[in-house]
């Protein structure tokens, strides 16, 4: 009996350690989930001239020109240049690095700090768990963008500040979602053979906890860094994100939107485009993430 | 009385007999249940020294209504005042149907539950009383084997991991290198290939797992395990392996155990003496021969009635006696002896008075006032 479970479990086993070549599982991914790969690729591309800004890029995207002021999209800028001379393809290559940092960042952070007081609560569970999840409450009664303007106005501007500010309403959003899974994964009874042992609760949601509710966690740190790239397209354009002249894609379009709307319209279209495809690109991917790992969801 | 009582008594004698056939079913080990019988029966004497008291033990879980403001309306009377006490080295079975507050018996005893009120003395220490600091160091000496071999282990954890966990936590061995030795050491006395240890739960059986489980449990060399159903959701032929593997390992480390079950053959097999709870109450607790062969009790009798005879001709003719009703909510148990609505020979005293739990001859013990 022994011996053919144990043959069993090997072959699966086996079945399991087999790796299959890189280019089949890419072709099975893109085959399942064709949404996901094009949000994948566009957050590759993006990834991409973020890293390679200082090769892709054509000119210094600080740098102002006034011979070519206002340029529309020719062979020489191709993407036409803003109200200074900057190259606006410098600007935006040079962009994707703000937006990707801050939108890492800041999705990673909420992510994680909503992630351990989630389990926190939902561990502790009683009084605790009912006031935290009150804390959490009023938080979340602000939408996304009052509540980051408001840590802006306390904290002042600057890119730091920027991730402050879309840090803190992702705590509770993130915080409330992974405290629903920890508390099923609170009554199944490794939990309480950890508790029987004795082991310190530090310990039980570290260790036995957290590592169950990875599947929720990594769901809402794709879904936030779209959201937060658009947050922060949002605070620069209303001028409490980042600060001229680092390149940012919500400071190009506030200098763009209003004055040159209608006789130069590329200034401000080219970033829009930007954002769109930046956060499309990321709920696309964050889709197709949270289809992948949890199954409960998949619609079918 | 005592012609009220003949008819009854003359169905248990028959009654009683028949179960001992289950145990020469092809699923045990054939040779080993005469063997370890008599060996049981020969090291009787031996316990002497009690290990825990368990006095008065109540477990009222309240209920509550209102989102914000919870505000107490009734208490679930899981655990309702039970007497006992496990001798070292022996082991005792403790019976009941679902929902009768044996599991909870036991995560009292393990402080997952804070008792509402009665003492758990262990070994001179009341359980009960001990804070979480005081708790761990007690915590390495009782142990506890789950029911269901699936949830019971972390699924992102590798089984080396999970048997080298505890004894880290309680410090038993000096490093990595001894505590990995010794869980390959017990997954070897657990009849697993030590190199499962590099391996996830999900890659194993139901009762590989549970065979980790207990090497979890041995890992930090405990006197005192529970376990909670711990073969009730492994098939047939692995439950008597899980058995005989339980039975081994209290010889050789000398363990004593709390065998929480439903399955009475098992008990019969393993225990030395048997407790049977209804509905939160202890109503009878004897030696396991005693008891299997002369339930005082009416709920122990329907009980080992209720158990079938693996030969359908018998079983066929058989006239069962089933107990009427359902089990009463353990919110509003009722009133005197909490069986009484149920009970074939139940008087009107009954309903009144709440039997004594008391000694009707040396070591059987029976709630019942009729008897």
């Amino acid at each position: 009996m022994v011996t053919t479970s144990e043959a069993r479990v090997e072959a699966r086993f086996e079945e399991l350690s087999n790796k299959r070549p890189f280019w089949e599982v890419a072709h099975e991914f893109v085959r399942k989930q064709p949404l996901g790969s094009a949000g994948l690729a566009i957050v590759a591309l993006m990834i991409f001239a973020a890293v390679f800004a200082p090769i892709l890029t054509p000119y210094d995207p600080e740098l102002n020109s006034f011979e070519h002021m206002l340029t529309p999209p020719n062979l020489e800028f191709l993407l036409g240049t803003d109200q200074f001379g900057r190259d606006l393809l410098s600007r935006i290559i040079y962009g994707a690095r703000t937006a990707l940092f801050v939108g890492f960042t800041a999705a990673f952070i909420g992510s994680t700090l909503g992630l351990v007081l989630g389990v926190a609560s939902a561990f502790f569970g009683g009084k605790f768990d009912l006031i935290f999840q009150r804390i959490m409450d009023i938080l979340m009664s602000f939408p996304l963008i009052i509540l980051a303007l408001a840590v802006v106005a306390i904290f002042g501007t600057g890119i730091q500040n920027v991730i402050i500010a879309i840090t803190i309403p992702f705590i509770p959003r993130c915080a409330r979602v992974v405290r629903s899974s920890a508390l099923a994964i609170r009554e199944i009874p490794y939990i309480d053979a950890a508790r029987a042992n004795g082991f310190s609760n530090a310990r039980i949601i570290m260790r036995h906890m957290v590592p169950n509710v990875m599947a929720p966690y990594l769901i809402m740190i794709t879904a936030f860094v779209g959201q937060a790239i658009l947050l922060e397209a949002s605070l620069s354009y209303l001028g409490l994100g980042v600060q001229e002249p680092i390149p940012a894609w919500g400071l190009m379009l506030q200098g763009g939107a209003e004055e040159y709307a209608e006789s130069a319209p590329w200034v401000a279209i080219w970033p829009g485009v930007a954002i769109s495809l930046a956060v499309f690109g990321f709920n696309l991917f964050g889709d197709a993430v949270r289809d992948t790992l949890d199954p409960k969801l998949r619609s079918q | 009385m005592s012609t009220a009582r003949s008819k009854p008594a003359a169905k248990r004698k028959s009654a009683a007999r028949k179960p001992a056939g289950t145990r020469k079913t092809p699923a045990k080990r054939s040779a080993a249940p005469k063997r370890r019988q008599a060996a049981r029966v020969a090291a009787k004497p031996k316990f002497t020294e009690t290990l825990v008291n368990v006095r008065g033990l109540k477990m009222h879980f309240p209920v509550t209504e209102g989102a914000m403001i919870p505000k107490v309306v009734a208490h679930v009377k899981a655990v309702d005042g039970i007497n006992f006490d496990i001798m070292k080295g022996e082991t005792l079975g403790l019976v009941g149907e679902s929902g009768c507050g044996k599991t909870t018996t036991g995560r009292c005893i393990l402080q997952l539950e804070r008792a509402t009120s009665g003492d758990i003395i262990y070994d001179g220490q009341n359980l009960a009383q001990l804070n979480k600091k005081e708790m761990r160091p007690l915590r390495q000496r009782i142990q506890v084997i789950f029911q269901d071999p699936y949830s019971s282990l972390n699924p992102r954890m590798k089984i080396g991991d999970i048997i080298t966990e505890p004894m880290k936590v309680h410090n038993t061995e000096p490093n990595e290198t001894a505590r990995r030795n010794r869980a390959h050491e017990l997954l070897e006395v657990c009849g697993l290939n030590p190199k499962f240890s590099d391996r996830y739960p999900h890659e194993m059986s139901g009762g590989q797992r549970q065979r980790v489980g207990i090497a979890r449990a041995l890992s930090v060399k405990p006197e005192f395990i529970i376990c909670d159903e711990a073969v009730s959701a492994l098939d047939v032929s692995i439950q008597a392996q899980v058995i005989n593997l339980l039975e081994d390992l209290r010889d050789e480390f000398n363990l004593t155990y709390l065998f929480i079950a439903h399955d009475l053959s098992v008990v019969r097999h393993l225990c030395h003496r048997v407790a049977v709870m209804y509905l939160g109450k202890m109503v009878e607790l004897a030696d396991c021969d005693e008891l299997f062969d002369n339930p005082q009790h009416p709920y122990t009798q329907a009980l080992l009635n209720a158990v079938p005879i693996p030969d359908p001709s018998i079983e066929a003719k058989r006239k069962h006696q089933i107990i009427k009703g359902e089990i009463p909510s353990p919110i509003n148990p009722p009133p005197g002896c909490v069986f009484h609505p149920r009970c074939p020979i139940a008087v009107d005293e009954c309903k009144k008075n709440v039997p004594e739990f008391r000694e009707i001859r040396p070591g059987h013990w029976v709630a019942c006032s009729e008897i």
